[in-house]
């Protein structure tokens, strides 16, 4: 026996209360879409993340190749001195809110490159804001994945209409360019 | 084709120190035969080095006040391959980077090979096609593979520490 087609779509002429601040929180956190571009070998964990066994579209994370369209900035790797001044100029270019996942030593503090490393970025909080750092050498798919989730939290948190907490706005006193 | 009788062949019209005691075998070339005697082994039918498989530049330090340029050559076809080694003092007197004949005429490779030698070590490549950093950024002071170089403290405003 066939159960009878639905004659009625549930959601019609629903209605939903909330705060304009979470509606705006929550679209914000659910498509975090990054721009596509990697550094070093954590960029091969990156990809994988992307692909099929972790799937990084189930949280609404997909790479898009422009700036503009991008929220969010993956630094999967060693960030040189030669491309310090790529990634800040992608990253200027990028609409806000904007956010930055810091992603492996390399990129947190220059990692295995610390005390020889005459071509490597100290740490890429020395040139853009980072909202999360992701430890590992290179971290596995499951330590990304948890750096968006831990993103996702702060995002929920934040006050975007009543002005409180611009965690991406970096501070002028920290900014070595003002100096 | 055998290292000593490379060697052989060579001996009748080229000077140079040969060296057996390193693991692997290598003639010492003064840097004004380099030129000659790599035409010689790219293009004579029995040697036929048709690869220049490396090219490694070392700093041996102040003290020693030389550099070393060590060439790996293979043939191809006859599955033999060959090292040379060149010395060069490390200061001239007119205070310019160290200089050697450029190979990028003989082999392609030696284009790129020699321009991150220059990048890297410092040795200018005379006659090269093309020489400019290959791969620090072109504003990039000194030469980092240098036993004496000293890490810059800032670059274009980002503190190196």
């Amino acid at each position: 026996m066939t159960p009878a087609p639905p004659t009625n779509k549930t959601a019609d002429h629903g209605l939903m209360l909330m705060h304009s601040e979470d509606l705006l929180n929550w679209s914000r956190a659910s498509s975090l879409w990054p721009l596509t571009f990697g550094l070093a070998c954590c960029a091969i964990e990156m990809m994988q993340s992307m692909a099929s066994s972790y799937d990084l579209e189930r949280f609404g994370i997909f790479p898009r190749p422009s700036p503009r369209q991008a929220d969010i900035m993956i630094i999967s790797g060693t960030v040189t001195y030669k491309m310090a001044d790529r990634i800040k100029r992608l990253y200027e270019q990028m609409a806000e809110p904007r956010y930055v996942i810091s992603m492996g030593s390399c990129s947190n503090c220059g990692g295995p490159y610390w005390q020889h490393g005459y071509h490597v970025v100290k740490g890429v909080d020395k040139i853009i804001a980072v909202d999360v750092y992701v430890p590992g050498c290179p971290p596995r798919p499951e330590a990304l994945i948890d750096g968006f989730l831990k993103l996702q939290e702060k995002i929920r948190a934040e006050k975007p209409l009543t002005g409180d907490g611009q965690p991406t706005l970096i501070n002028p006193a920290d900014n070595p360019f003002d100096q | 084709m055998t290292f000593s009788d490379i060697t052989a062949l060579l001996q009748d019209q080229f000077s140079f120190a040969v060296n057996t005691t390193n693991t692997q075998p290598y003639l010492l070339v003064q840097p004004a035969d380099l030129v000659p005697i790599c035409q010689f082994l790219r293009d004579d039918e029995r040697l036929f080095f048709d690869q220049l498989a490396c090219l490694t530049a070392i700093d041996n330090g102040p003290e020693s006040d030389t550099m070393d340029v060590f060439y790996n050559f293979t043939s191809i076809p006859y599955e033999h391959d060959l090292m040379l080694r060149v010395m060069i003092p490390r200061q001239t007197t007119s205070g310019d980077l160290p200089v050697l004949p450029t190979l990028s005429h003989l082999w392609r490779t030696a284009d790129w090979h020699e321009r991150e030698a220059f990048d890297l070590v410092g040795i200018r490549f005379e006659n090269h096609p093309d020489m400019r950093r290959i791969l620090l950024p072109t504003d990039w002071e000194g030469h980092p593979l240098r036993t004496d170089y000293v890490e810059p403290t800032y670059y274009h405003g980002i503190l190196n520490k």
